[in-house]
């Protein structure tokens, strides 16, 4: 392999790892954005079937070509571009939306050793960079000056804001027990503990000590993401479609793939801290990332579940969730951790 | 140590250029057809009756700024967290570790219920 690679290596000379670097992104994000077309249409497909359609069947075998159908409809619809929005902001909301979350996957372990940036404050990279997201949705909203675009991100960015702070809390319960910020090192400090030892390696990864967390953390991806029954952002029968009503062709498109890039994010990021990454189970089968993409469309499947089954909350009912259930929880399983850490009962020596 | 954040640069760039392709192309490809009609703010079908830029509710403002406090707070938590298990490890520093990180708490805790008492945390 090395050998093969060697007259490409001397071809490109001081510039190779900025263009190895480059290849590797590519090999993240190309097999990515597939699975967000194809996440759009397992989602109708589900929805449909669990309320008793079919789903999309017209495009192709059972269907399967709806997303590729879906782009280029929209590549071909006009960027309308409101007369009284802010221009230049105007565009750069659904920039700011999609890239973050595409970012955010430059730190996250696909496998042992399979990861693009093997960096220590990983985690820390990925809270801030989630963060980022609430500026998109600002942004655009605040840039279409038109009413519905601007409640919309008002309580959009409430909601995301809120829920990220229970989130913060999970986190802090996860790197108690890690020790590390390193996503690679927390995923192989799940593979250690008596279960594990006993061939029973999935009940010691964290969403068992860490249960309420773990729980904490999947709702408030969901939430974190707008997705139903958090999805009073774009309540079809009160804001249109929020900070997006004023967005057409490719910018709207931007919006789509970012929420459901996010899907992706959230759903890993919760196998990753909390389902063992890529671990196998039991101990008589191979690790890998066949495991991980498993976890991550379980995970995905209950999103689309969740949406299919409850009614939207009302949003009151979501502040209330986020503010005074999920922190007293969050801060109090912290402490929890911490005594249990510190007592001679601690599991985690 | 931090050429490993290298590929993390690239990445974001990458991430912004992935972001500006899509609008550029949906330009190229897409009808410009602009009238006045098309462009107005959407108002379900009105004239729209005043500017957007109106007035909004004070929680939200306030929701930010506890926002600000409590993220901040879990900042701190950061590497109080990464080091706990050390802290367990070291005889002496056992004790002094745990209740240095609860007053810590304690005083976000007050905080919490005073914000949950003068009722910031309502929406009706």
């Amino acid at each position: 392999m090395d050998g093969l690679l060697q007259p490409v290596v001397d071809l490109f000379g001081p510039t190779w790892p900025l263009v190895w670097t480059l290849v590797k992104i590519v090999a993240i994000i190309a097999p990515l954005m597939i699975c967000i077309a194809y996440l759009t249409l397992a989602e109708r497909k589900v929805i449909g079937y669990m309320q008793v359609r079919i789903g999309p069947n017209r495009v192709g075998p059972l269907g399967l070509l709806q997303p590729i159908a879906d782009g280029v409809k929209l590549l071909l619809k006009e960027v309308i571009v409101p007369s009284g929005a802010s221009k230049g902001l105007f565009i750069i909301g659904p920039i700011l939306a999609f890239a973050p979350v595409l970012a955010a996957w430059a730190v996250v372990p696909f496998s042992d050793g399979m990861v693009l940036a093997n960096v220590d404050a990983g985690l820390l990279f990925l809270l801030a960079i989630t963060s980022l997201e609430v500026y998109g949705v600002i942004v655009s909203g605040w840039a279409s000056n038109s009413k519905y675009p601007f409640v919309g991100a008002m309580r959009a960015a409430a909601q995301m804001v809120s829920y990220e702070i229970s989130m913060g809390f999970a986190l802090v319960c996860v790197l108690m027990i890690s020790a590390s910020l390193n996503l690679s090192d927390i995923v192989m400090q799940q593979g250690q503990g008596r279960f594990a030892d006993m061939g029973l390696g999935f009940l010691s990864w964290n969403w068992l000590p860490l249960f309420p967390m773990f729980i904490v953390f999947m709702v408030s991806g969901i939430a974190e993401t707008n997705r139903a029954p958090f999805d009073v952002v774009e309540g079809e029968s009160e804001i249109v479609a929020g900070h997006m009503v004023e967005y057409s062709g490719m910018a709207f498109a931007l919006f789509f793939l970012g929420e459901y890039a996010a899907m992706w994010l959230v759903s890993a990021l919760t196998s990753i801290l909390f389902l063992g990454g890529w671990l196998s189970p039991v101990s008589f089968l191979p690790d890998g990332f066949h495991w991980l993409f498993i976890k991550v469309a379980a995970i995905l499947f209950l999103f689309l579940w969740a949406r299919a089954t409850f009614p939207r909350f009302r949003y009151d009912h979501i502040m209330r969730l986020g503010w005074k259930v999920f922190i007293p929880i969050t801060l109090t399983w912290v402490i929890v951790v911490a005594v249990w850490m510190l007592s001679p009962l601690s599991i985690w020596k | 140590m931090l050429e490993n954040y290298f590929p993390v640069l690239i990445f974001i760039l990458v991430g912004l250029a992935f972001g500006c392709v899509p609008i550029v192309l949906g330009r190229l490809a897409g009808p410009h057809r602009p009238d006045a009609e098309k462009l107005s703010p959407y108002e379900c079908g009105f004239e729209p009756f005043e500017d957007a830029r109106i007035k909004f509710d004070v929680r939200y403002y306030l929701i930010a700024i506890l926002f600000i406090l409590f993220d901040l707070e879990i900042a701190f938590l950061f590497p109080w967290a990464t080091i706990l298990k050390e802290i367990a490890a070291t005889e002496g520093l056992r004790l002094f570790g745990f209740f240095e990180m609860m007053v810590f708490l304690g005083i976000l805790l007050i905080g919490y219920i005073w914000v949950w008492k003068k009722g910031a945390l309502e929406w009706e």
